[in-house]
């Protein structure tokens, strides 16, 4: 009888947490895996995706969508240059303690219409929560923000950074699709893929995703043979070079003798 | 066509890497510098990360430099004695050089330390350089005769005297031993072979025989090079192999054309060339410390890359 009565408590509970809301989100990508290999110039994933209704909608506020790509995140030094007796010279480095090497984000609105600062903060969507600093020395503390900043600003002029607002399409409040744009300096590593289904300002529901970001063919080789045999790598480029010195060489006596 | 590169991490045009490892590759087999004072700060310029730019670029000289040295080889243009000393005192200074390094990058300011090598070095040499070969092509204007550079100064004093008859040299050993073990320490410091000061001073310090200046200083960054290459692949794994074979393909190639291309300048038209470019590298790099920059900040990795 206990039982009973507290399995109905948890199925009252249930139906009341905004996770059993009336839809899901069901999504792909049009790729798992990006393979880094020497002539790879950057890509295209697609995403696409719809709302599964699994009961009939009693709200009627429209649905929005956020889509975010982040990459293997690793801590930054950044320095700011200072004018010291005529010349800009790099200052103390302030570390932080830890950035995406990648971030993209697309919505079918302006972010601050379409998410309310609560559900921002607890799916950490945005290069606020990504970008993490969390106790800079004492003499930086009070420009915290600017060196945050820094990262942001510098990471996104070399296209790395994304904040794409509206480009995510929503047809009929059930189908959606959009594409993140990897640049052609990306790192290896797992880049996590989420989606996110608004309805008033709040998530309802999340669909997560990754993709292998590999070295590939000969990248791949090299990168490994660098890594795990350092003094034959070593050797090897220098004997790479000699053979090509000497090739240059005998190459020019014979066709272009003086 | 652009080539990503596996061990800087990022994507680059093939052909501007040809095309700068060609020119620079032609000033090499001119000139008998490496080339690493113009191609390590291009390569930084263009987007590949300090730390790699040093190592590969250390790699493709090894290349251009062997190169360059079987050209004047059988020309007969290479003084090996002379090059063992001066690649002694080399091997003792890098080793000096790296020590400095490593205390200063402690200190977090290498950068400013390595910008500061750059101008005030590039700007003596050059000035120094630059001023002597207009007079001496003046002088041999006028007067049309070869100009007859001062042979005998306080160098010829020391003891430890060896013939270096290629050099058309009997002198100390010191000097030679002396000038390897600075440019090794600068070389290490600057990330560079360190040949733009070498040739300077072997022709003004030394008073080597013009012929034998540039395959020697060739013959002894070879080596630097390589035991540089050979150190930054074991310690910081920072040699790509891609970026070094694009480079050196165009390095090669660019050091043949100016094996043939050089003996055919007037030496005086020539160092005035070098002279002029050294001064171009010094007041690009002066002026980047003076100016007010767009962006106030700089980004490095969390490992502590230089």
């Amino acid at each position: 009888m206990t039982r009973l009565l507290a399995s109905l408590a948890l199925l009252m509970a249930a139906i009341a947490t905004p996770t059993h809301a009336a839809e899901q989100v069901v999504a792909g990508l049009s790729q798992h895996s990006v393979s880094l290999t020497t002539n790879f110039s950057g890509s295209q994933i697609f995403v696409y995706g719809s709302v599964k209704h699994v009961a009939p909608a009693e709200e009627e506020a429209p649905l929005q969508v956020i889509v975010t790509v982040i990459g293997p995140a690793a801590p930054v030094e950044v320095r700011k240059k200072e004018r010291t007796y005529g010349i800009w010279i790099n200052g103390s480095a302030v570390r932080i303690d830890s950035a995406p090497s990648f971030y993209a984000v697309a919505t079918t609105g302006p972010i601050r219409d379409i998410l309310s600062f609560t559900d921002e903060l607890r799916h950490r969507i945005g290069l606020d929560h990504v970008i993490k600093l969390i106790d800079p020395p004492e003499w930086a503390k009070d420009q915290r923000e600017d060196y945050r900043k820094a990262v942001a600003r510098i990471r996104e002029a070399e296209g790395l950074y994304s904040i794409r607002t509206g480009t995510v399409k929503l047809i009929e409040n059930e189908l959606f699709r959009t594409e993140i744009k990897l640049p052609a300096d990306l790192i290896e590593g797992d880049y996590s893929a989420r989606i996110f289904l608004l309805r008033d300002k709040s998530v309802i529901d999340v669909f997560e995703d990754t993709i292998e970001v590999r070295r590939a063919g000969v990248g791949r080789l090299i990168y490994t043979s660098a890594q795990d045999y350092p003094a034959l790598y070593g050797i090897i480029s220098i004997l790479v070079a000699l053979a090509a010195g000497w090739l240059a060489s005998a190459f020019f006596r014979t066709f272009f003798p003086n | 066509m652009t080539i990503y590169l596996p061990i800087a991490e990022v994507s680059v045009n093939a052909f501007i890497l040809i095309g700068l490892g060609g020119g620079v590759g032609f000033l090499s087999g001119i000139f008998g510098v490496g080339g690493g004072f113009l191609m390590t700060p291009l390569l930084i310029f263009i987007g590949i990360p300090p730390a790699v730019a040093v190592a590969t670029e250390a790699n493709q000289i090894v290349a251009s430099s062997f190169s360059g040295v079987l050209g004047h080889w059988r020309r007969g243009n290479v003084d090996v004695k002379m090059g063992g000393v001066l690649l002694a005192g080399g091997l003792l200074g890098s080793a000096v050089g790296v020590q400095i390094f490593s205390a200063l990058r402690a200190l977090g300011q290498v950068d400013l330390l390595v910008a500061l090598c750059y101008v005030v070095f590039l700007g003596a040499v050059g000035s120094l350089m630059f001023i002597e070969s207009l007079s001496a092509l003046r002088k041999s204007r006028k007067g049309g005769g070869r100009v007859q550079r001062r042979r005998h100064n306080w160098v010829h004093g020391l003891p430890f005297r060896m013939r270096f008859r290629q050099s058309n040299l009997y002198i100390s050993a010191i000097p030679p031993f002396g000038v390897g073990a600075l440019v090794g320490v600068l070389a290490a410091i600057m990330g560079v072979g360190g040949g733009f000061i070498m040739v300077p001073a072997m022709i003004y310090v030394l008073g080597m025989a013009a012929t034998v200046v540039v395959g020697t200083s060739l013959f002894q960054i070879m080596f630097v090079t390589g035991a540089t290459t050979l150190m930054h692949a074991i310690y910081n794994q920072t040699v790509d192999g891609v970026l070094a074979v694009i480079l050196l393909v165009g390095g090669v190639v660019g050091a043949q054309i100016g094996v043939r291309v050089g003996p055919r300048l007037k030496a005086e038209q020539l160092r005035i060339l070098l002279a002029m470019m050294v001064l171009a590298v010094c007041i690009k790099l002066g002026f980047d410390l003076v100016t007010t920059p767009d962006e106030f900040f700089t980004l490095s990795g969390g490992g502590g890359g230089h």
